[in-house]
Protein backbone atom coordinates (compact mmCIF):
# COMPACT_ATOMS: atom_id res chain seq x y z
CA UNK A 1 0.00 0.00 0.00
CA UNK A 2 1.88 3.44 -1.07
CA UNK A 3 0.99 5.80 1.80
CA UNK A 4 1.13 9.62 0.27
CA UNK A 5 -0.20 11.75 2.89
CA UNK A 6 0.04 15.53 2.78
CA UNK A 7 0.54 16.12 6.24
CA UNK A 8 3.53 14.92 9.11
CA UNK A 9 1.61 13.12 11.87
CA UNK A 10 3.27 15.91 14.21
CA UNK A 11 0.55 18.20 12.87
CA UNK A 12 -2.16 16.04 13.24
CA UNK A 13 -5.08 17.24 15.35
CA UNK A 14 -6.15 14.56 17.96
CA UNK A 15 -9.89 14.86 19.93
CA UNK A 16 -10.28 12.77 22.66
CA UNK A 17 -13.70 12.27 24.92
CA UNK A 18 -14.75 12.57 28.24
CA UNK A 19 -17.95 11.06 29.86
CA UNK A 20 -19.29 11.90 33.35
CA UNK A 21 -22.00 9.84 34.64
CA UNK A 22 -23.67 9.45 30.90
CA UNK A 23 -26.73 7.51 30.94
CA UNK A 24 -29.16 6.33 28.32
CA UNK A 25 -33.03 5.08 28.73
CA UNK A 26 -34.66 4.35 26.17
CA UNK A 27 -38.66 4.38 25.76
CA UNK A 28 -40.29 1.23 27.84
CA UNK A 29 -37.13 2.05 30.76
CA UNK A 30 -34.80 -0.29 29.03
CA UNK A 31 -31.40 0.88 30.22
CA UNK A 32 -28.92 0.95 27.79
CA UNK A 33 -25.96 2.80 29.34
CA UNK A 34 -26.08 3.68 32.94
CA UNK A 35 -24.02 6.33 35.08
CA UNK A 36 -20.83 5.41 32.57
CA UNK A 37 -17.43 7.18 33.38
CA UNK A 38 -14.83 6.74 30.61
CA UNK A 39 -12.17 9.21 29.32
CA UNK A 40 -10.64 8.61 25.96
CA UNK A 41 -7.17 10.95 25.53
CA UNK A 42 -6.32 12.09 22.26
CA UNK A 43 -4.78 9.55 20.01
CA UNK A 44 -5.54 6.37 21.52
CA UNK A 45 -7.03 3.64 19.86
CA UNK A 46 -9.71 2.39 22.17
CA UNK A 47 -11.50 -0.90 21.55
CA UNK A 48 -14.67 -1.37 22.86
CA UNK A 49 -15.86 -4.87 24.13
CA UNK A 50 -19.07 -6.24 25.52
CA UNK A 51 -21.58 -8.97 25.14
CA UNK A 52 -24.72 -7.74 21.67
CA UNK A 53 -26.91 -5.56 22.72
CA UNK A 54 -24.91 -4.09 25.43
CA UNK A 55 -24.97 -0.69 24.22
CA UNK A 56 -21.74 -0.24 23.24
CA UNK A 57 -23.12 1.26 19.74
CA UNK A 58 -25.48 3.61 21.63
CA UNK A 59 -21.98 4.67 23.78
CA UNK A 60 -21.11 5.53 20.42
CA UNK A 61 -23.76 7.00 19.07
CA UNK A 62 -24.13 9.37 21.73
CA UNK A 63 -19.98 10.71 21.35
CA UNK A 64 -21.16 10.79 17.52
CA UNK A 65 -23.78 13.46 18.34
CA UNK A 66 -26.29 11.22 16.50
CA UNK A 67 -28.02 9.88 20.28
CA UNK A 68 -28.81 12.29 23.52
CA UNK A 69 -27.97 11.44 26.77
CA UNK A 70 -30.56 11.22 29.65
CA UNK A 71 -28.13 12.54 32.13
CA UNK A 72 -24.58 12.75 32.77
CA UNK A 73 -21.82 15.06 30.89
CA UNK A 74 -20.25 14.35 27.70
CA UNK A 75 -16.81 16.63 26.58
CA UNK A 76 -14.69 16.45 23.89
CA UNK A 77 -10.69 17.00 24.85
CA UNK A 78 -8.89 18.99 22.93
CA UNK A 79 -11.78 19.89 20.29
CA UNK A 80 -11.78 23.33 17.92
CA UNK A 81 -13.85 24.33 15.65
CA UNK A 82 -16.51 22.45 13.18
CA UNK A 83 -17.74 19.03 14.86
CA UNK A 84 -18.88 17.94 11.36
CA UNK A 85 -14.85 17.98 9.98
CA UNK A 86 -13.74 16.11 13.16
CA UNK A 87 -15.74 13.35 13.53
CA UNK A 88 -16.14 10.66 11.58
CA UNK A 89 -18.35 7.21 11.71
CA UNK A 90 -18.33 3.94 9.96
CA UNK A 91 -21.12 1.58 10.27
CA UNK A 92 -21.52 -1.84 10.58
CA UNK A 93 -22.45 -2.37 7.04
CA UNK A 94 -20.87 -0.26 3.75
CA UNK A 95 -23.89 1.99 3.53
CA UNK A 96 -22.90 3.66 0.31
CA UNK A 97 -24.62 5.71 -1.86
CA UNK A 98 -25.98 2.79 -4.71
CA UNK A 99 -26.31 6.19 -7.63
CA UNK A 100 -22.78 6.87 -7.01
CA UNK A 101 -19.05 6.00 -7.83
CA UNK A 102 -16.88 4.96 -5.33
CA UNK A 103 -15.24 8.47 -6.54
CA UNK A 104 -18.28 10.52 -5.84
CA UNK A 105 -19.32 8.35 -2.63
CA UNK A 106 -15.84 9.21 -0.96
CA UNK A 107 -16.05 12.67 -1.71
CA UNK A 108 -19.65 13.05 -0.41
CA UNK A 109 -18.24 14.45 3.30
CA UNK A 110 -16.09 17.19 1.35
CA UNK A 111 -19.24 17.88 -0.89
CA UNK A 112 -21.44 18.26 2.52
CA UNK A 113 -19.14 20.82 4.27
CA UNK A 114 -18.85 23.25 0.77
CA UNK A 115 -15.35 21.94 0.13
CA UNK A 116 -14.57 22.87 -3.78
CA UNK A 117 -14.42 20.57 -6.19
CA UNK A 118 -10.88 20.73 -7.29
CA UNK A 119 -9.75 19.92 -3.94
CA UNK A 120 -12.55 17.30 -2.64
CA UNK A 121 -11.79 15.37 -5.57
CA UNK A 122 -7.78 15.49 -5.33
CA UNK A 123 -8.38 14.25 -1.89
CA UNK A 124 -10.41 11.34 -2.72
CA UNK A 125 -8.46 9.83 -4.92
CA UNK A 126 -5.59 10.46 -2.52
CA UNK A 127 -7.75 8.42 0.20
CA UNK A 128 -9.37 5.85 -2.26
CA UNK A 129 -5.79 4.97 -3.46
CA UNK A 130 -4.21 4.59 0.09
CA UNK A 131 -7.32 1.84 0.87
CA UNK A 132 -6.14 -0.15 -2.50
CA UNK A 133 -9.01 0.70 -4.70
CA UNK A 134 -7.38 2.77 -7.29
CA UNK A 135 -8.58 0.88 -10.07
CA UNK A 136 -12.10 1.01 -9.08
CA UNK A 137 -12.43 4.81 -8.47
CA UNK A 138 -15.48 5.10 -11.33
CA UNK A 139 -16.98 1.63 -10.52
CA UNK A 140 -20.34 1.48 -8.30
CA UNK A 141 -20.90 -0.14 -5.37
CA UNK A 142 -23.11 -3.18 -6.66
CA UNK A 143 -20.21 -3.95 -8.51
CA UNK A 144 -17.75 -4.10 -5.44
CA UNK A 145 -17.47 -6.74 -3.34
CA UNK A 146 -18.17 -6.63 0.46
CA UNK A 147 -14.48 -5.81 1.49
CA UNK A 148 -14.15 -3.49 -0.92
CA UNK A 149 -17.36 -1.65 -0.24
CA UNK A 150 -15.99 -1.23 3.66
CA UNK A 151 -12.88 0.35 2.23
CA UNK A 152 -14.85 2.79 0.42
CA UNK A 153 -16.88 3.15 3.88
CA UNK A 154 -13.34 3.71 5.67
CA UNK A 155 -11.76 6.09 2.65
CA UNK A 156 -15.46 8.31 3.29
CA UNK A 157 -14.96 8.40 6.89
CA UNK A 158 -11.26 9.44 6.78
CA UNK A 159 -11.65 11.80 4.18
CA UNK A 160 -12.23 14.68 6.33
CA UNK A 161 -9.07 13.80 7.86
CA UNK A 162 -11.44 13.35 11.28
CA UNK A 163 -9.42 13.85 14.62
CA UNK A 164 -11.82 11.20 16.51
CA UNK A 165 -12.77 8.06 14.08
CA UNK A 166 -15.64 6.15 15.42
CA UNK A 167 -16.11 2.31 14.03
CA UNK A 168 -18.94 0.72 15.15
CA UNK A 169 -18.14 -3.52 14.11
CA UNK A 170 -17.53 -2.67 11.36
CA UNK A 171 -15.63 -5.15 9.75
CA UNK A 172 -17.92 -8.10 11.40
CA UNK A 173 -20.09 -9.27 8.24
CA UNK A 174 -16.34 -9.55 5.86
CA UNK A 175 -14.75 -12.85 5.71
CA UNK A 176 -12.08 -13.46 8.13
CA UNK A 177 -9.61 -12.95 5.50
CA UNK A 178 -10.73 -9.82 4.53
CA UNK A 179 -11.17 -9.01 7.76
CA UNK A 180 -7.80 -9.26 8.99
CA UNK A 181 -7.10 -7.43 5.97
CA UNK A 182 -8.97 -4.56 6.70
CA UNK A 183 -7.17 -4.75 10.38
CA UNK A 184 -3.74 -4.72 9.57
CA UNK A 185 -4.80 -1.42 7.20
CA UNK A 186 -6.58 0.23 9.96
CA UNK A 187 -3.77 0.03 12.63
CA UNK A 188 -1.70 1.72 9.57
CA UNK A 189 -3.63 4.17 8.70
CA UNK A 190 -3.83 5.23 12.61
CA UNK A 191 -0.40 4.81 13.17
CA UNK A 192 0.32 7.46 9.66
CA UNK A 193 -2.00 9.97 11.13
CA UNK A 194 -2.40 9.28 14.39
CA UNK A 195 -6.31 10.61 15.46
CA UNK A 196 -8.11 9.10 18.40
CA UNK A 197 -10.08 5.81 16.96
CA UNK A 198 -13.06 3.92 19.27
CA UNK A 199 -13.43 0.54 18.06
CA UNK A 200 -16.22 -0.96 18.73
CA UNK A 201 -16.44 -4.67 18.15
CA UNK A 202 -17.18 -8.26 19.62
CA UNK A 203 -14.06 -9.94 18.80
CA UNK A 204 -11.47 -10.47 21.41
CA UNK A 205 -8.91 -11.11 18.49
CA UNK A 206 -9.52 -8.41 16.46
CA UNK A 207 -9.61 -6.07 19.79
CA UNK A 208 -5.97 -7.07 20.45
CA UNK A 209 -4.55 -6.83 17.39
CA UNK A 210 -5.85 -3.34 16.65
CA UNK A 211 -6.24 -1.29 19.92
CA UNK A 212 -3.70 -0.36 22.68
CA UNK A 213 -6.04 -0.03 24.93
CA UNK A 214 -9.60 -2.02 25.75
CA UNK A 215 -12.44 -1.49 27.31
CA UNK A 216 -14.56 -4.48 28.72
CA UNK A 217 -18.57 -3.80 29.03
CA UNK A 218 -20.99 -6.02 30.94
CA UNK A 219 -24.29 -7.12 29.26
CA UNK A 220 -27.00 -4.24 29.56
CA UNK A 221 -26.82 -1.90 30.95
CA UNK A 222 -23.41 -1.34 30.28
CA UNK A 223 -20.56 -1.46 32.94
CA UNK A 224 -17.14 -1.29 32.31
CA UNK A 225 -15.83 -4.77 34.11
CA UNK A 226 -11.86 -4.22 32.88
CA UNK A 227 -10.34 -1.25 31.25
CA UNK A 228 -6.18 -2.32 30.21
CA UNK A 229 -3.66 -1.57 27.98
CA UNK A 230 -2.84 -3.56 25.77
CA UNK A 231 1.26 -3.84 25.86
CA UNK A 232 1.90 -4.99 22.39
CA UNK A 233 4.38 -3.81 19.86
CA UNK A 234 3.25 -0.71 17.72
CA UNK A 235 3.48 -2.62 14.44
CA UNK A 236 1.54 -5.63 14.07
CA UNK A 237 2.31 -8.13 11.53
CA UNK A 238 -0.10 -11.39 10.85
CA UNK A 239 1.82 -13.43 12.82
CA UNK A 240 1.32 -10.96 15.86
CA UNK A 241 -1.78 -12.95 16.18
CA UNK A 242 -0.19 -16.00 17.42
CA UNK A 243 2.17 -14.84 19.96
CA UNK A 244 2.20 -15.85 23.55
CA UNK A 245 1.65 -11.96 24.64
CA UNK A 246 -1.46 -11.29 21.89
CA UNK A 247 -3.01 -14.77 23.14
CA UNK A 248 -2.50 -13.57 26.77
CA UNK A 249 -4.16 -10.66 26.33
CA UNK A 250 -7.18 -12.05 24.66
CA UNK A 251 -7.44 -14.59 27.41
CA UNK A 252 -7.97 -11.69 29.77
CA UNK A 253 -10.53 -9.63 27.63
CA UNK A 254 -12.36 -13.19 27.02
CA UNK A 255 -12.80 -13.72 30.74
CA UNK A 256 -13.55 -10.04 31.83
CA UNK A 257 -16.45 -10.50 28.82
CA UNK A 258 -17.15 -13.77 30.32
CA UNK A 259 -17.66 -12.39 33.75
CA UNK A 260 -20.19 -9.25 32.58
CA UNK A 261 -21.76 -11.75 30.57
CA UNK A 262 -22.55 -14.14 33.76
CA UNK A 263 -23.67 -10.87 35.78
CA UNK B 1 -28.26 -12.02 -36.57
CA UNK B 2 -31.48 -10.27 -34.66
CA UNK B 3 -31.05 -7.17 -32.35
CA UNK B 4 -30.83 -7.59 -28.62
CA UNK B 5 -34.41 -5.73 -27.81
CA UNK B 6 -35.90 -8.40 -30.39
CA UNK B 7 -35.04 -11.26 -27.83
CA UNK B 8 -36.92 -9.63 -24.99
CA UNK B 9 -40.24 -8.43 -27.57
CA UNK B 10 -41.18 -11.80 -29.53
CA UNK B 11 -42.52 -14.20 -26.75
CA UNK B 12 -45.68 -11.35 -26.44
CA UNK B 13 -45.60 -10.64 -29.72
CA UNK B 14 -45.62 -14.12 -31.02
CA UNK B 15 -48.76 -14.50 -28.31
CA UNK B 16 -50.66 -11.35 -30.00
CA UNK B 17 -50.16 -12.84 -33.39
CA UNK B 18 -51.26 -16.96 -32.28
CA UNK B 19 -54.08 -14.69 -30.27
CA UNK B 20 -55.36 -13.06 -33.31
CA UNK B 21 -55.07 -15.90 -35.52
CA UNK B 22 -56.97 -17.88 -33.28
CA UNK B 23 -59.55 -15.75 -32.66
CA UNK B 24 -59.98 -15.19 -36.63
CA UNK B 25 -60.15 -18.50 -36.80
CA UNK B 26 -63.03 -18.80 -34.22
CA UNK B 27 -64.91 -16.34 -35.46
CA UNK B 28 -65.10 -16.98 -39.14
CA UNK B 29 -65.33 -20.73 -38.60
CA UNK B 30 -68.53 -20.49 -35.88
CA UNK B 31 -69.92 -17.60 -37.81
CA UNK B 32 -69.99 -15.30 -35.01
CA UNK B 33 -71.63 -12.27 -35.70
CA UNK B 34 -69.10 -9.31 -36.55
CA UNK B 35 -71.10 -6.67 -34.94
CA UNK B 36 -70.46 -8.95 -31.84
CA UNK B 37 -67.24 -10.11 -32.41
CA UNK B 38 -65.43 -8.37 -35.78
CA UNK B 39 -62.58 -10.87 -37.17
CA UNK B 40 -58.97 -9.34 -36.32
CA UNK B 41 -58.37 -8.79 -39.96
CA UNK B 42 -61.75 -6.22 -40.24
CA UNK B 43 -60.33 -4.75 -37.50
CA UNK B 44 -57.16 -4.24 -39.15
CA UNK B 45 -58.66 -2.99 -41.94
CA UNK B 46 -60.69 -0.39 -40.31
CA UNK B 47 -57.15 0.62 -39.11
CA UNK B 48 -55.70 1.03 -42.15
CA UNK B 49 -58.75 2.78 -43.69
CA UNK B 50 -59.75 5.26 -40.75
CA UNK B 51 -56.14 6.26 -39.74
CA UNK B 52 -56.02 9.21 -41.55
CA UNK B 53 -59.24 9.98 -40.41
CA UNK B 54 -60.44 9.83 -37.68
CA UNK B 55 -58.60 7.22 -35.42
CA UNK B 56 -54.79 8.79 -36.07
CA UNK B 57 -55.86 12.42 -34.98
CA UNK B 58 -58.45 10.82 -32.06
CA UNK B 59 -54.70 8.77 -31.23
CA UNK B 60 -52.69 11.79 -31.24
CA UNK B 61 -55.31 14.11 -29.22
CA UNK B 62 -55.78 10.88 -26.12
CA UNK B 63 -51.98 10.58 -26.32
CA UNK B 64 -51.00 14.61 -25.99
CA UNK B 65 -53.91 14.46 -23.02
CA UNK B 66 -52.36 11.30 -21.50
CA UNK B 67 -48.77 12.50 -21.57
CA UNK B 68 -49.61 15.93 -20.09
CA UNK B 69 -51.94 14.43 -17.46
CA UNK B 70 -49.10 12.35 -16.46
CA UNK B 71 -46.31 14.58 -16.49
CA UNK B 72 -48.24 16.84 -14.50
CA UNK B 73 -49.43 13.76 -11.68
CA UNK B 74 -45.13 12.92 -12.14
CA UNK B 75 -44.11 16.51 -11.05
CA UNK B 76 -47.17 16.69 -8.99
CA UNK B 77 -46.54 13.55 -7.21
CA UNK B 78 -42.90 14.07 -5.97
CA UNK B 79 -44.02 17.91 -4.87
CA UNK B 80 -46.64 16.85 -2.86
CA UNK B 81 -44.90 13.71 -1.57
CA UNK B 82 -42.05 15.90 -0.65
CA UNK B 83 -44.21 18.31 1.37
CA UNK B 84 -46.59 15.06 2.82
CA UNK B 85 -42.52 13.64 4.20
CA UNK B 86 -41.72 17.03 5.60
CA UNK B 87 -43.20 16.21 9.19
CA UNK B 88 -45.13 13.75 10.39
CA UNK B 89 -47.78 15.85 11.21
CA UNK B 90 -48.45 17.56 7.35
CA UNK B 91 -49.01 13.67 6.63
CA UNK B 92 -51.31 12.63 9.50
CA UNK B 93 -53.30 16.04 8.37
CA UNK B 94 -52.89 15.67 4.29
CA UNK B 95 -52.48 11.76 3.33
CA UNK B 96 -56.28 10.92 3.87
CA UNK B 97 -56.90 13.76 1.54
CA UNK B 98 -54.55 12.59 -1.02
CA UNK B 99 -56.41 8.77 -0.76
CA UNK B 100 -59.10 10.95 -1.98
CA UNK B 101 -57.40 11.08 -5.42
CA UNK B 102 -57.34 7.05 -5.05
CA UNK B 103 -60.84 6.41 -4.43
CA UNK B 104 -62.45 9.04 -6.46
CA UNK B 105 -64.86 7.43 -9.28
CA UNK B 106 -63.77 9.38 -12.29
CA UNK B 107 -66.43 8.39 -14.15
CA UNK B 108 -68.60 10.84 -12.02
CA UNK B 109 -65.90 13.20 -11.23
CA UNK B 110 -65.40 13.79 -14.87
CA UNK B 111 -69.18 15.68 -15.58
CA UNK B 112 -68.52 18.12 -12.68
CA UNK B 113 -65.04 18.51 -14.47
CA UNK B 114 -66.58 19.45 -17.78
CA UNK B 115 -68.27 22.24 -15.91
CA UNK B 116 -66.17 23.40 -14.00
CA UNK B 117 -63.25 23.52 -17.31
CA UNK B 118 -65.26 23.36 -20.42
CA UNK B 119 -65.22 20.94 -23.31
CA UNK B 120 -61.89 21.01 -24.15
CA UNK B 121 -58.03 19.09 -23.99
CA UNK B 122 -57.71 20.99 -20.35
CA UNK B 123 -60.79 18.46 -19.02
CA UNK B 124 -59.37 15.56 -20.40
CA UNK B 125 -55.35 16.36 -18.74
CA UNK B 126 -57.19 17.33 -15.43
CA UNK B 127 -58.90 13.54 -16.15
CA UNK B 128 -56.06 11.78 -16.47
CA UNK B 129 -53.97 14.46 -14.05
CA UNK B 130 -56.82 13.19 -10.96
CA UNK B 131 -56.82 9.55 -11.83
CA UNK B 132 -52.97 9.08 -11.93
CA UNK B 133 -51.66 11.40 -8.94
CA UNK B 134 -52.47 8.93 -6.13
CA UNK B 135 -49.93 6.53 -6.73
CA UNK B 136 -46.97 8.72 -7.13
CA UNK B 137 -47.61 10.47 -4.32
CA UNK B 138 -48.26 7.16 -2.04
CA UNK B 139 -44.84 5.43 -3.60
CA UNK B 140 -42.76 8.60 -3.37
CA UNK B 141 -43.66 9.01 0.07
CA UNK B 142 -42.99 5.30 1.18
CA UNK B 143 -39.57 5.98 -0.30
CA UNK B 144 -38.60 9.04 1.21
CA UNK B 145 -40.16 7.25 4.34
CA UNK B 146 -37.81 4.31 4.00
CA UNK B 147 -34.31 6.30 3.85
CA UNK B 148 -31.56 4.38 4.83
CA UNK B 149 -31.36 5.43 9.00
CA UNK B 150 -27.75 5.26 8.99
CA UNK B 151 -27.14 7.56 6.02
CA UNK B 152 -29.20 9.79 7.56
CA UNK B 153 -26.85 10.21 10.42
CA UNK B 154 -24.14 10.24 8.54
CA UNK B 155 -25.55 13.00 7.05
CA UNK B 156 -26.45 14.54 10.11
CA UNK B 157 -23.38 13.88 11.73
CA UNK B 158 -21.35 15.95 8.18
CA UNK B 159 -23.63 18.97 8.74
CA UNK B 160 -25.88 18.63 5.92
CA UNK B 161 -28.63 20.76 6.17
CA UNK B 162 -32.75 19.48 5.01
CA UNK B 163 -32.15 20.95 1.49
CA UNK B 164 -28.79 19.17 1.35
CA UNK B 165 -30.12 16.24 2.98
CA UNK B 166 -33.24 15.71 0.15
CA UNK B 167 -31.62 16.40 -2.66
CA UNK B 168 -28.45 14.21 -2.37
CA UNK B 169 -29.89 11.97 -0.06
CA UNK B 170 -33.65 11.28 0.04
CA UNK B 171 -35.05 11.80 -3.40
CA UNK B 172 -32.46 9.53 -5.02
CA UNK B 173 -32.98 7.13 -2.52
CA UNK B 174 -36.64 7.30 -3.49
CA UNK B 175 -36.00 6.75 -7.10
CA UNK B 176 -37.15 2.98 -7.44
CA UNK B 177 -40.34 3.92 -5.65
CA UNK B 178 -40.93 6.79 -7.67
CA UNK B 179 -40.94 4.60 -10.55
CA UNK B 180 -42.74 1.95 -9.18
CA UNK B 181 -45.77 4.73 -8.65
CA UNK B 182 -45.10 6.05 -12.07
CA UNK B 183 -45.41 2.78 -13.85
CA UNK B 184 -48.60 2.45 -12.57
CA UNK B 185 -49.82 5.89 -13.17
CA UNK B 186 -48.85 5.55 -17.06
CA UNK B 187 -51.41 3.14 -17.36
CA UNK B 188 -53.82 4.95 -15.22
CA UNK B 189 -53.28 8.35 -17.42
CA UNK B 190 -54.75 6.68 -20.91
CA UNK B 191 -57.64 5.75 -18.94
CA UNK B 192 -58.46 9.00 -16.86
CA UNK B 193 -57.79 10.38 -20.69
CA UNK B 194 -60.21 8.42 -21.92
CA UNK B 195 -62.82 8.65 -19.34
CA UNK B 196 -62.70 12.44 -19.90
CA UNK B 197 -62.75 11.99 -23.74
CA UNK B 198 -66.16 10.29 -23.46
CA UNK B 199 -67.58 13.57 -21.78
CA UNK B 200 -65.67 16.20 -23.63
CA UNK B 201 -66.35 14.78 -26.67
CA UNK B 202 -62.87 14.17 -28.11
CA UNK B 203 -60.15 11.79 -29.20
CA UNK B 204 -60.01 7.82 -28.78
CA UNK B 205 -62.79 8.29 -25.93
CA UNK B 206 -65.05 9.85 -28.38
CA UNK B 207 -64.41 7.58 -31.29
CA UNK B 208 -65.50 4.02 -28.94
CA UNK B 209 -68.48 6.30 -27.53
CA UNK B 210 -69.81 7.27 -30.96
CA UNK B 211 -69.21 3.87 -32.51
CA UNK B 212 -70.60 2.24 -29.89
CA UNK B 213 -73.81 4.21 -30.76
CA UNK B 214 -73.71 2.94 -34.59
CA UNK B 215 -72.65 0.12 -33.70
CA UNK B 216 -69.74 0.25 -35.78
CA UNK B 217 -67.64 -2.83 -33.52
CA UNK B 218 -64.89 -2.85 -35.42
CA UNK B 219 -63.89 0.79 -34.87
CA UNK B 220 -64.53 0.16 -31.24
CA UNK B 221 -61.86 -2.28 -31.04
CA UNK B 222 -59.71 -0.70 -33.32
CA UNK B 223 -59.68 2.22 -30.84
CA UNK B 224 -59.18 -0.07 -27.73
CA UNK B 225 -56.31 -1.18 -29.70
CA UNK B 226 -54.99 2.09 -29.51
CA UNK B 227 -55.61 3.01 -26.89
CA UNK B 228 -53.99 -0.62 -25.06
CA UNK B 229 -51.04 0.56 -27.87
CA UNK B 230 -50.56 3.77 -26.22
CA UNK B 231 -51.02 2.40 -22.35
CA UNK B 232 -48.22 0.04 -23.42
CA UNK B 233 -45.95 2.71 -25.41
CA UNK B 234 -46.12 5.25 -22.29
CA UNK B 235 -45.21 1.85 -19.60
CA UNK B 236 -42.52 0.95 -21.88
CA UNK B 237 -40.94 4.44 -21.80
CA UNK B 238 -40.95 4.70 -17.94
CA UNK B 239 -39.06 1.31 -17.88
CA UNK B 240 -36.51 2.94 -19.77
CA UNK B 241 -35.98 6.00 -18.09
CA UNK B 242 -35.98 3.87 -15.01
CA UNK B 243 -33.35 1.37 -16.57
CA UNK B 244 -31.28 4.26 -17.66
CA UNK B 245 -31.96 6.23 -14.30
CA UNK B 246 -31.00 3.19 -11.76
CA UNK B 247 -28.83 1.32 -13.90
CA UNK B 248 -25.81 1.56 -11.15
CA UNK B 249 -27.65 0.13 -8.65
CA UNK B 250 -28.03 -3.47 -8.54
CA UNK B 251 -25.16 -5.66 -10.75
CA UNK B 252 -27.95 -7.44 -12.54
CA UNK B 253 -29.22 -3.64 -14.59
CA UNK B 254 -25.69 -4.43 -15.34
CA UNK B 255 -24.73 -5.99 -19.29
CA UNK B 256 -27.47 -8.23 -19.21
Amino acid sequence: MSSTLEQPRASRHAVGVRLCGVTRVFAGGVHAVDAMDLAIMPGEFVALLGPSGCGKSTLLRLIAGLDRADAGRMELINASGDRAMQMAYVFQDAHLLPWRSVLCNVELPLELAGVARAERRQRALALIEQVGLRDAVQRYPAQLSGGMRMRVSLARALVTEPSLLLLDEPFAALDEITRQQLDSQLRQLWLDRGMTVIFVTHSTNEAVFLADRAVVFSARPARIVLDCALDLPAQRAQHTRTSPPFVAAMRRLYEALEAGGAS
Amino acid sequence: MMPRWWHRFWPPVLVFVLFGVGLEAWVRLAHIESWLVPPPSSILATLWHRWRYPLGPALWQTTLAAVLGFAASAAAGVILAVVLASARIVQRAFYPYAIFFQTVPIIAIAPLLVIWIGYGLSTVVASAFIVSLFPVIANTLMGLRSTDPALRDLFRLHGAGAWATLWKLRLPWAMPHLFAGLRVSAGLAVIGAIVGEFFVGQGLGMQIFSAQKTVHTEVVYAAILLASLLGLALFGLVNLAAALTLRHWHASEQGG
